[in-house]
């Protein structure tokens, strides 16, 4: 497939960071033309464009925008979510790091449609490099007029930009968990009703939007709507509530692959495409044996279903929980699946915020489930007991406040049921796994005692 | 707070009485700094905490104190944000000079973490969540760092390492105790 890329375009280039390089190619076309237009022309075009947003969930971002109330006095907050920790994901690390205006020409223009005045960028503490090149790009934009008072000459268009450091919690990606984290308390995810839009930070109405969905909308107010919608894939006909899959993504690929990297493409591309075509193939010439299609919390794809199109609607017809943030993970065929089943669930259960009894407790207990298979303890009582828990947590089944659960779960079910075989073979056989062992022993202990 | 065991006790090299009462005064105008950014003064509880760890290289309970003072909150609420994050750490178990994550997440895991953390280990001769008895290094391990296409990757304090191998382990443990001074 041959596709240009835009969003990586400047990655890799010298002094890509700078508000020159960007400006000398092109940079702030698009905010400058959305100037031109009122803030509700802006939201429209958005929705025009289909633009779904790139943090997991994939929902409208101008139909987002647009449950923000009409005529509120204000103050109106944009949370740029930089949190990005779901495994296998890096993209917005490198759209930070390599193309920083990009990324702040997308915040200004979502803050002119929706009239925020203030934008906090929630970073997660890991990317201090991003923290770094963001501080100075935006110190760029104040100097340069594209932030402050007047943007632009634009009277009465003012926004300012500051960067909020995370703290290391997985939980500060979900939004109102973020929100809560921004206001200096813990991270526990609200009950919505009501949603951000009507009462978010601080009591006010407020839009949280991932890095890579702003990068679009400086490019959809560059280079328009049908260039956005000539990329991806138009809605399904036989579906009438499916909203299409317009636009480039940024496809993560790490793993057992030759060459993992950043691939940006239209949306829609295969699994395997992806693995064979860009990535290299699965290393040491292996085969795969599963694909994460969207980040750890989508669950696993089997070898056979690597046909699957890496749009919103196919990772969730081959029984994964959906396109998340196409962090796409290769296994290969050497690896047990217990081992990676368990290094999902030690995830979940440690970055569970505590707050529902359901997500606490299951995914602590998924924990000690697959600890016992792997000392080659288990029964097959356990495996039921997984899809038990994996079945009963989450928004899904309605028992927790936020999807850190069903992202949980999802690996659990599809890999009991997609590789039950090797699943009922190891506790058969009391297989004791090795692979990402809890405790490290410490040759030298003796001589620091 | 009552000191219970001789363990309680803020031990580390950097927290002189001194320096912690320099660094709680360049709190006060840090926050000052910072305030107008902020419709609460609430918002300003994390880079409260994370502007006395730099310095400090833990929490110790007089911060927390002085925190809640200037933002007009209970130390108990301080406390309650401080402890949902792992990130930050008491005075019973203050950072080392430089603090060094291994990702332990699923990509690395498939990529070889194991073995460069066991490596860390031996070479440092501490486990996990431990700081080396001079003070140079504490090593932590880390869920997902975000830097999966260079797998296996470490974060030395907050920048990345990517695709660390066993044999550069030497090199970095060395560079860090060379900058630790």
């Amino acid at each position: 497939m041959s596709y240009e890329p835009v969003l990586l375009k400047h990655v890799g280039c010298p002094d890509s960071q700078t508000l020159d390089y960007y400006c000398r190619h092109g940079g702030y076309r698009g905010l400058r033309n959305a100037l031109e237009m009122s803030p509700s022309e802006v939201v429209e075009m958005v929705k025009a464009s289909g633009l779904r947003g790139r943090g997991g969930a994939g929902f409208p971002t101008g139909l987002k925008w647009s449950f923000l109330p009409k005529d509120h006095p204000g103050p109106i907050y944009m949370c740029v979510n930089a949190d990005e920790s779901e495994p296998g994901t890096f993209n917005n690390r490198i759209l930070m790091e390599n193309d920083p205006h990009q990324v702040l020409e997308g915040i200004i223009i979502s803050c002119y449609a929706t009239r925020a005045t203030t934008a906090y960028i929630y970073i997660r503490y890991e990317y201090g490099r991003c923290y770094r090149v963001l501080e100075k790009a935006i110190s760029e934009c104040y100097a340069a007029g594209y932030l402050g008072k007047n943007i632009l000459g634009k009277s009465g268009f003012d926004l300012d930009v500051y960067l909020h450091r995370g703290a290391g919690a997985y939980i500060c990606g979900e939004e109102t968990g973020l929100i809560e984290s921004l206001e200096g308390k813990r991270a526990w995810p609200r009950i919505k009703p009501p949603f951000p839009a009507v009462e978010g930070a601080f009591r006010k109405p407020t839009v949280v939007n991932n890095i890579e969905t702003l990068a679009c909308v400086t490019h959809i107010l560059a280079r328009g709507v049908d260039w956005f919608k000539s990329l991806g894939v138009p809605p399904d006909p036989k579906n009438p509530r499916d909203l299409g899959s317009y636009g480039p993504k940024l496809y993560c690929v790490s793993g057992h692959v030759e060459r993992p990297g950043c691939y940006e493409l239209p949306l829609g591309i295969t699994a395997k495409q992806l693995i064979e075509e860009y990535a290299g193939g699965v290393w040491k010439a292996r085969r795969a044996k599963a694909v994460i299609p969207g980040g750890l919390s989508m669950g696993f794809l089997s070898a056979s279903e690597l046909d699957t199109p890496l749009d919103f609607n196919g990772p969730v017809k081959a029984g994964c929980l959906g396109l998340g943030t196409a962090a796409v993970i290769v296994i290969d065929d050497e690896t047990s699946m217990i081992d990676v089943l368990y290094n999902s669930c030690r995830f979940f259960a440690h970055e569970s915020c505590g707050q529902c009894t359901p997500c606490r407790e299951g995914t602590a207990w998924s924990v000690k489930i697959l600890e016992r298979i792997r000392r080659g303890k288990g029964t097959r009582d356990d495996l039921d007991i997984l899809l038990e828990i994996a079945n009963g947590i989450g928004i899904i089944p309605g028992t927790t406040i936020c999807g850190l659960a069903d992202g949980a779960a999802w690996p659990i079910k599809t890999a009991l049921t997609k590789f039950r075989e090797e699943f009922e073979d190891a506790v058969r056989k009391g297989v004791k796994s090795k692979l990402g062992q809890q405790s490290f022993s410490v040759a030298t202990r003796s001589e620091i005692l | 707070m009552q000191q219970t065991s001789k363990n309680a006790i803020a031990s580390p090299r950097a927290m002189g009485a001194e320096h912690v009462a320099e660094t709680l005064q360049g709190l006060e105008r840090f926050l000052a700094q910072l305030a107008p950014r902020y419709p609460s003064k609430q918002a300003l509880v994390l880079p409260a905490l994370h502007f006395v760890q730099e310095r400090l290289r833990c929490v110790p309970i007089a911060a927390v104190e002085a925190i809640a003072l200037h933002l007009g909150l209970h130390p108990a609420q301080v406390h309650d944000t401080m402890s949902f994050y792992g990130f930050f750490r008491t005075e019973k178990d203050p950072l080392g000079k430089h603090r060094l994550w291994v990702c332990r997440s699923l990509v690395c895991m498939l990529r070889g973490a194991d073995a460069v953390l066991q490596t860390l280990c031996d070479r440092l001769g501490i486990a996990p969540g431990e700081t080396t008895a001079d003070g140079t290094i504490t090593l932590e391990t880390a869920e997902c760092l975000g830097a999966c296409e260079g797998a296996p990757c470490i974060l030395v304090n907050d920048e990345h390492r990517l695709a660390v191998t066993c044999e550069q382990v030497a090199t970095i443990v060395e560079e860090l105790t060379r900058t630790a001074g």
